[in-house]
């Protein structure tokens, strides 16, 4: 029988690995991106497992909401990912540091 | 089978509605404007909405002054005293930004209908968070306003320390989003609802103690923190400020905050305010190191927007000072402390702006040298923003400074009320610099300052505003203080 804190434990996992992709990658600013995605899917399978769980269907409305933001979310990383790109010609994380003091 | 007829209430979101359709009327105007009757044309219409949204707003409150809070679709959308002021002052803080921006941005060929756009789409979410009384809509305004503003960062589209920028304040704000999420869903877990006033009403009762809620709590005032920027969620600050372009800088300093300031009271203070011993002790530590950390850095910095970045950091944390009392009195401090913030704020970049010229940044300490000799004016009016940002009596932030220790005093924090004295100490230091540069320095640059007329007087307004309203503090506190009354 899979329960609520089945549910649970299997976000948080997903959302400590998104944080823990954000902090550790040196790599590449596309892994960042993906890692936001997920930390929102972390999230949005919370609201899912809280709302099933206590029959109330406004958890799975807001996921609604949310998948639609991290769309648009997404586009505009994307967009500020390719004028980094023109100016700097890499998207190495460890490149980015003009700014610092 | 009976069908209830939801409560819409459009009516009462009149003013958001109106800010909507002209921001969509702004977007067509746009595209049929020829190129030189386009600059005209956006600065005349996005004034006219915003001027038109806050006399709206004023007319409203006039002739309902007694209201407490009204609600709007099936009370997702609230108007209560607190929303009132509080978009108020961002809609005149936003066409303020506008004014301020139009020459530096004309000369550098920026003063395009995306950059309007961008703010008006920003100030619409600002409004949805200052007036939400549901998560979704907290969300959705917070989300409205993020993405318009990372947008804006990048809008400058050849500059790498622009586009570096927006891609540090893109990331650092969604993952400050997924935080506060996160938090959000522990909340709903632990109450089953998504609704601010049912929430409150569970807490209140039976779980002040669940640990899911503390859990939930620990997330969203992280995601609050990153927002506000304060430390140890502040990378973010120093980076954007300083590689945006100047107006993008101002805009993002100024009415975001009081937005901040509405959503945070309607997160802790309105679902939350069961849990209050939680929060406070989060909030405390935030404060403290914000404080500490904002005032000493900006003593190293050799560039204004950086310094005031910093100086951003420690006066986020005086504002914490007066939410984590907890009390009505605290709360009213805290957005006295926001305006008062905004207002400061506003006329340091203004001037940053006035010196600046196609070509020229007047971003650094040694630009003000010797102002005094070339505009004994301008000095003046830099003078009084700097001793009001310092606290330093009679000025506005004096006033400010004195109400949310006050607060923080009552609500038990004696070390903190001493610590955050001494560290506005080490803060006067940077402040008074600027003024010693200003007054005791010899030019480096003696370049004529050209502004239009409407530059001129609005800034010397804002300047004097903060010298008069500091010499009357009652006007503005009992505002703030009849508006928080009237809400929670």
């Amino acid at each position: 029988m899979i329960t609520l804190s089945h549910y649970l434990v299997l976000s948080a996992i997903l959302f400590a690995i998104s944080v823990a992709g954000i902090f550790l990658n040196r790599k590449n600013i596309i892994v960042l991106l993906m890692a936001i995605e997920l930390m929102l899917l972390a999230v949005n399978m919370n609201f899912i497992a809280f709302s099933q769980f206590s029959g109330d269907l406004h958890g799975q409305v807001f996921v609604f909401f949310i998948l639609t933001v991290a769309a648009a979310e997404s586009a505009i990383g994307l967009a500020i990912l390719v004028v980094l790109f023109r100016n700097l010609k890499t998207i190495n994380v460890d490149d980015i540091g003009t700014l610092k003091g | 089978m009976s069908v209830s007829i939801p409560n819409m209430n459009f009516l009462l979101a009149a003013p958001e509605i109106f800010l909507l359709i002209m921001t969509c009327v702004i977007m067509l105007v746009d595209l049929y404007s020829s190129a030189e009757k386009r600059e005209g044309r956006l600065l005349f219409l996005s004034i006219f909405t915003l001027l038109v949204f806050t006399m709206r707003l004023a007319v409203d409150s006039y002739y309902e002054p007694n209201v407490f809070a009204r609600y709007a679709f099936n009370g997702m959308f609230v108007v209560d005293g607190m929303a009132v002021i509080l978009k108020a002052a961002i809609a005149i803080a936003v066409a303020m930004v506008i004014i301020y921006s139009r020459a530096y941005l004309v000369a550098r060929n920026m003063f395009t209908g995306e950059f309007i756009l961008l703010i008006l789409f920003a100030t619409l979410g600002m409004m949805i968070m200052v007036s939400a009384n549901h998560f979704v809509t907290l969300y959705l305004g917070l989300e409205l306003l993020a993405l318009s503003s990372y947008a804006m960062v990048a809008l400058n589209r050849d500059s790498v320390t622009s586009s570096e920028a927006a891609m540090k304040y893109f990331i650092l704000g969604a993952l400050a989003s997924g935080l506060l999420l996160y938090g959000l869903s522990m909340v709903y877990g632990a109450t089953g609802s998504l609704d601010v006033a049912k929430v409150a009403k569970v807490i209140d009762y039976s779980r002040a103690n669940d640990p899911l809620v503390t859990f939930g709590l620990v997330f969203v005032v992280a995601g609050l923190a990153f927002k506000l920027g304060v430390v140890p969620f502040h990378m973010w600050v120093p980076d954007v400020y300083h590689g945006a372009p100047t107006p993008m800088t101002l805009f993002i300093g100024s009415a975001p905050k009081i937005a901040a300031f509405g959503f945070i009271m309607r997160i802790l203070a309105d679902s939350m305010g069961g849990a209050v011993a939680d929060w406070q002790d989060m909030l405390v530590i935030l404060a403290a190191l914000s404080l500490a950390l904002g005032n000493i850095i900006a003593i190293a910095q050799t560039n204004l927007k950086r310094m005031l970045a910093y100086s951003t950091i420690s006066h986020m944390g005086f504002l914490l000072l007066g939410i984590l009392a907890g009390t009505k009195n605290g709360y009213s401090s805290g957005m006295f402390y926001i305006i008062t913030y905004v207002l400061m704020t506003l006329a340091a970049f203004g001037m940053i702006m006035l010196l600046s010229r196609a070509g020229f940044e007047a971003d650094n300490l040694d630009d003000f040298k010797g102002l005094n000799q070339r505009s004994p004016w301008y000095a003046f009016l830099m003078l009084i923003v700097m001793f009001s940002m310092a606290g330093i009596p009679p000025f506005l932030g004096f006033w400010a400074k004195l109400a949310v220790l006050e607060g923080a005093l009552n609500a038990g924090y004696t070390w903190l009320v001493v610590f955050a004295v001494l560290m506005s100490v080490i803060g006067a230091f940077y402040y008074l610099r600027i003024v010693k540069l200003m007054y005791f320095d010899e030019p480096t640059d003696n370049s004529p300052i050209v502004a239009a007329a409407g530059f001129r007087g609005l800034l010397a307004t804002n300047a004097l505003a903060l010298l008069v309203l500091g010499l009357f503090p009652g006007l503005l506190m009992t505002a703030c203080l009849n508006a928080i009354q009237r809400s929670l």
